[in-house]
């Protein structure tokens, strides 16, 4: 009997290692260790195949796996059982593009890959010259997923119409901002899928090598990636003419070592040529001059990941997908205090609220939800009254907020939104890389200042606001360009948390 | 490890990785793996392997969080201290966890056995509070079950 059990970390930090051995131990059994199906809630949640399908019960614990075994080997029904997974509404409200595989493929299985549709879009994107490759990632309408939404085409084609002798492509996996795992579960749970997004980036821009700069908080993920570049390799998935074509890229693995601002593009790009990760002053744009001073392709995992479908399926297929000038599908991630949280993926234009109460199911404590950071620690916070924001680059702009990479973090009433103020500049100051003084210098003041006004003294209201307009004007990059966002939205949706601790002195 | 196997090793790390320039973060996070922490004694015989100025080496060894100028305890338990960690009561979970080790984040217990650490995200926001513990993950931490993970390591 096959069980599934996800090796993902979030499952693995729910105690998914040990209910694979559990199940291991027992008679007849076959643990595979599949990837998520990014129900965090009901990890580790262990799946076995059936005629009608995947069987699932979760959460499960260790201690559950004697009689999960014997009530399912009996077709006895268990407290943990949630029946069908196909069926769940959880998994059958999404548009999963991107997540298409998850939970249902062993990570490190090429043949469960191709299977499943892997590599379909590689196969198209041989046949294409590059501008025809560009021109479908064009026509999706396709933006970057790592923060800033620019389009993905353009840079493509940027790098496709600069000549040179060597062009790079360089994958953004520094996935920093608190409340977001997409990227993470892609490494974990799917790696071939960005191996055959970066190889696409490769054929359209005539670019033969590829990095993907990965955190050292993802251990699990540095170590698949390695582990799936090399399968890729001996299968002739990657390297040099690749599945028999003139066609040739190759793939290194590179690991971050714990600064927040190598995920700027151009930090990572002076990290990767292990320098300190310093901001660059633009232009030269990394599409012209990037790594080692070459055109580069720089791209969030995300973005590399949507790319497959979009080629196998054209970018028509992936435009149907969202509203406005947000086209397709973002991969949500519910964080925070949530009683759902996980992986949502669904197309734009969902509210906050279908996401927050709907697939979150409301707060993990029970109480209000009182603000929700989206976009990460640059992002600002969103009071509980504006829940029925859609879910669209330019909605959330107009409010002075941010979609970034789709990570929502919810907070419920017991939040203290000056400490929230406090920390952002904190955050701030401790990653900043040093280059400009607004952020360099500004984040400690911005530290100070909330403090004062925490302590109540209202004159220093103004100073606060003005140094974080020099902050947002004067910033080289958006991590001392973007603090203001949560420091400011604090401030101006919850003010009465700024003065209680003055209240509570008197 | 003495003086003269640091600087040894150093080398050797060096050499494998063709003593590339841009290979330095990856040569310095295999050193801290293999000496515990990133030895000054190390430094010199890095920068002169990869041809590069020595104040060019330290400039790098101190800008990233993650290297250590000196050995860790014998675990390693990484908290998060983010956002979404934060919103589920991870302030306190830090500040219980230093009770609980007698250590402020960033130091060693007096017994060598854990190093604490404050980190900023673990992409684990869906099982907040969360910690690494020697690389593994643990989701939904209070102190209880952090008292239980640090009772658990020898
Ligand atoms: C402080 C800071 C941190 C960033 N962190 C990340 C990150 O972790 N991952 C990412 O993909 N982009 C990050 N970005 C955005 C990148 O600079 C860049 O826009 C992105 O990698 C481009 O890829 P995309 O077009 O696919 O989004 C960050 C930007 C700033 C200013
Ligand atoms: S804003 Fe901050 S992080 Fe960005 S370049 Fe300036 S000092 Fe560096
Ligand atoms: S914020 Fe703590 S794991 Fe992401």
């Amino acid at each position: 009997m096959k069980v599934h059990v996800p090796r993902d970390s979030a499952a693995k930090a729910l105690g998914a290692d040990q209910v694979a051995s559990a199940f291991a131990k027992l008679d007849g059994v076959e643990v595979i260790r599949n990837s998520s199906r990014g129900m965090v809630w009901l990890e580790p949640f262990v799946e076995f195949d059936t005629p009608n399908g995947r069987a699932g019960y979760g959460p499960v614990t260790a201690k559950d796996v004697q009689s999960i075994f014997k009530s399912h080997s009996s077709n006895a029904k268990h407290k943990l059982s949630v029946g069908l997974v196909e069926d769940l509404e959880w998994l059958k409200k999404q548009e999963r593009l991107t997540f298409a595989r998850a939970g249902i493929t062993d990570p490190l299985s090429l043949s469960d890959y191709i299977a499943h549709g892997g590599f379909e879009g590689l196969k198209t994107a041989l046949k294409k010259s590059g501008a025809e490759i560009v021109k479908q990632v064009s026509d999706s309408g396709l933006r970057g997923r790592g923060g800033a939404a620019f389009p993905t085409g353009i840079k493509w084609k940027t790098v496709l119409d600069t000549a040179a002798d060597q062009k790079y492509v360089c994958c953004n996996a520094d996935e920093g901002d608190s409340g977001t795992f997409a990227d993470r579960m892609v490494m974990e749970g799917d790696p071939f899928m960005l191996i055959e997004g970066m190889t696409i980036a490769g054929i359209a821009t005539g670019a033969t090598k590829g990095f993907v700069y990965i955190r050292s908080e993802y251990p699990d993920a540095v170590a698949v990636m390695k582990e799936a570049i090399a399968i890729a390799v001996n299968a002739n998935w990657l390297g040099p003419n690749i599945q028999g074509t003139d066609k040739s890229f190759s793939l290194v693995v590179r690991t971050g070592a714990g600064a927040y601002i190598c995920g700027e593009e151009t930090a990572m790009l002076d990290s990767l040529e292990g320098k300190r990760g310093m901001v660059r002053f633009k232009p030269p744009l990394p599409a012209i001059e990037g790594l080692f001073g070459k055109p580069t392709v720089i791209n969030n995992v995300l973005s590399f990941a949507a790319v497959p479908f979009i080629l196998a399926k054209g970018g028509e297929a992936y435009k149907n997908y969202g509203l406005g000038r947000s086209r397709g599908t973002l991969p949500f991630q519910l964080a925070g205090n949530i009683k759902q949280g996980g992986l949502v993926e669904k197309a734009f234009g969902i509210t906050l609220r279908e996401l927050v109460e709907g697939f979150g199911g409301g707060t993990a404590s029970g109480r209000r939800v009182r603000a929700m950071q989206v976009g990460g620690p640059l992002g600002a916070y969103v009071p509980a009254s504006d829940l029925d924001l859609a879910m669209d680059y330019e909605a959330f702009a107009a409010k002075g907020a941010m979609v970034g990479h789709g990570g929502i973090v919810v907070f419920d009433d017991t939040v203290d939104m000056a400490e929230q103020a406090r920390f952002a500049m904190e955050f701030c100051a401790i990653e900043s890389c040093g280059k400009c003084t607004p952020c360099r210098i500004g984040a400690v003041r911005g530290i100070e200042v909330v403090d004062r006004i925490a302590d109540g003294d209202a004159s220093a209201l103004p100073i606060l606001a003005d140094l974080c307009n020099t902050m947002k004007f004067g910033s080289l990059c958006a991590l001392g360009g973007f603090t203001p966002y949560p420091v400011m939205s604090a401030l101006t949706h919850f003010p009465d948390d700024f003065s209680r601790a003055k209240e509570a002195a008197e | 490890m003495s003086e003269a196997n640091q600087t040894a090793a150093a080398a050797a790390i060096a050499a494998r990785h063709g003593n590339r320039p841009d290979e330095l973060l990856e040569i310095l996070h295999e050193l801290q793996e293999e000496l515990g922490c990133v030895a000054e004694a190390a430094l010199p015989v890095i920068a002169k392997a990869l041809n590069l100025s020595r104040a060019e080496v330290h400039g790098v060894v101190t800008f990233y969080h993650d290297f250590r100028r000196e050995p860790a305890g014998r675990h390693v338990i990484k908290i998060c201290a983010a956002e979404s960690c934060q919103s589920m009561k991870g302030r306190e979970l830090l500040a219980s966890a230093e009770k609980i080790l007698k250590v402020k984040a960033g130091g060693t217990t007096v017994d060598g056995k854990v190093t604490l650490e404050k980190v900023y995200c673990l992409g684990l926001c869906a099982c907040s509070p969360a910690m690494l513990v020697d690389n593994r993950p643990v989701g939904r931490v209070d102190a209880k079950t952090f008292k239980s993970a640090v009772a658990e390591l020898a």
